[in-house]
């Protein structure tokens, strides 16, 4: 009998899951459904770029079907519940779709209106988010109208996606004004409610080192009680306050609405409770999730997405053979972080080892952890590499799910 | 690894000064630790948090970040930051004598 897979949220992690199994399992074997509330797939790496006028909205934005092989049914709606119990998704048009696994790839949303004041006066004038398409192309206009004053970047709690965007978002503005002439009259500060500029530790006093370097200011532990953006500043639990012209702010995130709505399927914050390394949901087996969906201790980043859906699509299949499930997710993510003046750096970590120096994948590889050239072109060129290799399922060489441990220097780790 | 006197317990510490063992904790080892956070008097709006800290930890092996607590706990952000000012999730984890929250990546 045909079983079918129901793959919630067709971006990054939805569709490299559907064609990696469509392409394991026949069609009369497994249906495989993907269903998304709309049809504009944004490569999201990109949006980083749209405030500087370096991409454009509609270069990073592709429809959705197409990024789905032939034989998966793509599927144009609004997921309203689940009910894990009948083993049903319940649209918002009415309809429901029954499954033997569902996949949850609903991402994250963003929370801008649990922030005191960040949506009121101000907003959308001063105060910009890039993290999704219509506030980065705002903000693109707002800085091309900047004449100077203090610019401030706040990240007001994690989880965040790609939580080195923030601070990229600092090099590349510090770039900006200076190809624009006029970066003595900017200043720039990065607010973050962390205990130093990134999470890990060696990877954060190398970043530190690098806004130092670029006169961008640091504000540690500063957690954003308020966005007060008719006086123009933040203003932190703790009674500090950061003074800002043009604030850019990355607001909370929570998991998808209809988590919440959905009895046994999420945390507090809407996250999908799975086991980190099966990526199974401890609470319904024959529930999966991955990427900015999942509740695991780990970055919410593309690269885990990508690396997740390697290991998800192996124990979906061990799970239909009522096989026990042995592919394992090592927390594995890496990043390229732009570091402006046409140069980028590269992290690479898991859940057991933190950023290290050194080459990726080998020894002749990419630098680890230092500015170059080579890396910029490393992220320009992902573009194209997702779309055509890392959305349709393709092994990439030296890209694969387990982080590799051969080209780094282990022994510099404190 | 350290050790610290507690309400007249010697009790094994992290370098932070979060409880090695969480069972070893006690009420008034609590108001000891808070005196050393700089919080002179636990209330009760405090020990609300403090004992909500401790079921979570028991039910699921670690202690809230401040967004869940401020979902949760029925004690909104703005008055955790005020009844432990120096950092809700930690400051309340420590007393509670539970283990450090891990940070969010
Ligand atoms: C500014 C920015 C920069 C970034 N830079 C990087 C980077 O450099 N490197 C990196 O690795 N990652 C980066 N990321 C993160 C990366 O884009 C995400 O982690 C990744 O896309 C997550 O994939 P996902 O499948 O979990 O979620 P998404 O790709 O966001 O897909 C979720 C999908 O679910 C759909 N959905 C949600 N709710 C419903 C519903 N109720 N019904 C139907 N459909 C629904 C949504 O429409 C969406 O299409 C960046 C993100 C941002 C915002």
């Amino acid at each position: 009998m045909t079983k079918r897979v129901v793959i919630v949220g067709g971006g990054t992690g939805g569709t490299i899951v559907a064609n990696r199994l469509r392409r394991a399992e026949p069609p009369d074997e497994l249906e495989i459904v993907v269903v998304d509330q709309d049809d504009h797939h944004v490569y999201q790496p990109g949006l980083l770029f749209v405030p500087f006028g370096l991409a454009k909205l509609d270069e990073i934005t592709r429809p959705r079907g197409h990024q789905l092989h032939r034989g998966i049914t793509y599927r144009l709606g609004k997921v309203d519940r689940v009910d894990v119990e009948a083993e049903q998704v319940l649209l918002e048009d009415g309809s429901s779709l029954g499954y033997d696994v569902l996949v949850i790839a609903s991402g994250a949303v963003l929370a801008p209106e649990e922030t005191e004041g960040l949506t009121g006066p101000g907003w959308g004038e001063k105060v910009f988010t890039f993290y999704e398409p219509g506030g980065a192309t705002a903000l693109h206009e707002a800085l091309e109208r900047f004449r100077g004053g203090s610019i401030v970047v706040n990240v007001i709690d994690m989880p965040i996606k790609c939580p080195v965007a923030p601070l990229e978002f600092c090099f590349l503005a510090d770039s900006y004004f200076h190809d624009r002439g006029m970066r003595p009259d900017v200043k720039l500060t990065y607010v973050t409610p962390l205990d130093g500029a990134f999470t890990k530790p060696v990877a954060s006093s190398r970043l530190a080192d690098l806004l130092a370097a670029k006169g961008v200011e640091l504000v540690t532990e500063f957690n954003t009680a308020e966005v007060d953006g008719h006086g123009g500043r933040l203003i932190g639990y703790d009674g500090r306050e950061v003074p800002f012209d043009l604030a850019v702010v990355v607001p909370l995130h929570n998991g998808a609405p209809f988590v919440g709505r959905s009895p046994g399927l999420g945390d507090e914050l809407g996250f999908i409770d799975v086991d980190e390394h099966t990526l199974q949901s401890r609470a319904h087996p024959n529930v999966f999730a991955l990427g900015d969906a999942a509740g695991v201790p780990v970055s919410k980043a593309g690269s885990v997405t990508h690396f997740q859906g390697e290991t998800l699509v192996e124990n979906v299949r061990q799970f239909l053979r009522g096989a026990p499930l042995d592919a394992l997710y090592d927390g594995h993510a890496n990043c390229f972080i732009e570091t402006g003046f046409g140069k980028a750096l590269l992290i690479d970590f898991n859940y057991d080892t933190e950023p290290l120096p050194g080459h990726y994948p080998s020894r002749v590889g990419l630098p680890l952890l230092k500015e170059s050239r080579l890396n910029h072109l490393g992220k320009l060129m992902f573009q194209p590499l997702y779309w055509h290799g890392l959305l349709p399922g393709r092994d990439v060489p030296g890209i694969g799910a387990d982080m590799p441990t051969h080209g780094k220097s282990t022994a510099t780790v404190p | 690894m350290t050790t610290a006197i507690y309400a007249g317990k010697p009790v094994e510490v992290t370098d932070e000064g979060f409880l090695e063992n969480p069972s070893q904790w006690d009420e008034q080892m609590a108001r000891e630790i808070a005196r050393a956070e700089g919080i002179e008097e636990l209330t009760d709006r405090h020990w609300v948090v403090i004992r909500f800290m401790r079921s979570q930890y028991e039910e699921k092996g670690a202690g809230p970040s401040v967004r869940v607590l401020g979902k949760t706990s029925g004690v909104s952000v703005k008055e955790l930051y005020q009844l432990f000012p120096k950092g809700p999730a930690k400051t309340a984890a420590k007393i509670a004598g539970i283990p450090k929250p891990i940070g969010c990546i």
